[in-house]
């Protein structure tokens, strides 16, 4: 089991750093051009989330990015200590709805989880959260 | 150093929209600003040349979202064209193909203005 470790400022200037160190590790695990992409995205997603609800856009609190691959797994845990976030809140979107009366936000729980294998939620004592990206890596392919 | 630049122009009536670059939640509000400029100058018909664009997050999709209905209540549209494979796959994991009018290119995209207008 490997991990690596990645703390940043919850700001949205950050965000290309956190694409760019999820981008290395992914394609250093093996990943395609295509699956880098999408985890990348998943997880500037959960980031902008983070940042956006849990800290109401204010600057100076932090944000903790930890992946961890073992054997065929890519997993990256995100954790905040924000407002708590109940993800059995946001439905799924009717994506006919959202075309017939377009509108912006509550895109990106959605696409995180058409992006990865496995979206989940942990809520852990002292108020921290962990939101859970998981992609596991065709062999073979 | 700033990874997402906005250049806009006129072409036969029509306002088109450059983007290079990285549209992500923190470059996304340079771009609110040119839809809200553009809607308040009464411009609705708009062409967003992608050509250049290397990326776009659910931020970058909300300003299209908040956008299109009211361009089109202005008979007017917001049409995308020049999108690589990696942002058009990001419009079509979401099944946007059907809401917005995305064009193979800049020309095509114009033509389609012109030709509603005849």
């Amino acid at each position: 089991m490997n991990t690596l470790n990645l703390r940043i400022e919850s700001k949205t200037e950050r965000l290309s750093y956190v694409r760019e160190f999820v981008s290395d590790a992914a394609k250093k695990f093996g990943f395609d051009d295509e699956s880098i992409g999408k985890i990348a995205l998943a997880v500037d997603e959960a980031c902008t989330n983070i940042i956006k609800h849990a800290y109401g856009f204010s600057p100076q609190h932090n944000i903790d990015i930890k992946i961890v691959t073992n054997k065929e797994i890519f997993e990256i845990i995100i954790r905040h200590q924000g407002k708590l976030f109940d993800p059995k809140l946001v439905k799924t979107p009717d994506l006919k709805d959202y075309i017939d009366h377009p509108r912006r936000g509550g895109l990106g729980i959605h696409l995180m989880r058409l992006l990865m294998d496995q979206v989940e939620y942990k809520i852990l004592p002292n108020n921290k959260c962990e939101v859970h990206l998981l992609k596991k890596l065709q062999v073979g392919k | 150093m700033s990874n997402f630049k906005i250049d806009i122009r006129e072409k036969e009536n029509i306002n088109v929209i450059d983007l290079k670059g990285y549209l992500d939640a923190h470059t996304a509000p340079e771009l609110e600003k040119i839809f809200q400029n553009l809607i308040e100058v009464q411009k609705f018909n708009i062409v967003v040349n992608c050509e250049e664009l290397n990326y776009i997050s659910s931020a970058g999709l909300g300003v299209f979202m908040a956008y299109i209905e009211d361009v089109r209540k202005h008979n007017g549209d917001i049409k995308l064209s020049n999108m690589s494979a990696k942002v058009y796959n990001v419009f079509d994991l979401l099944g946007f193909p059907l809401l917005y009018d995305i064009a193979k290119d800049e020309a095509e995209a114009i033509k389609k203005f012109i030709s509603v207008k005849k």
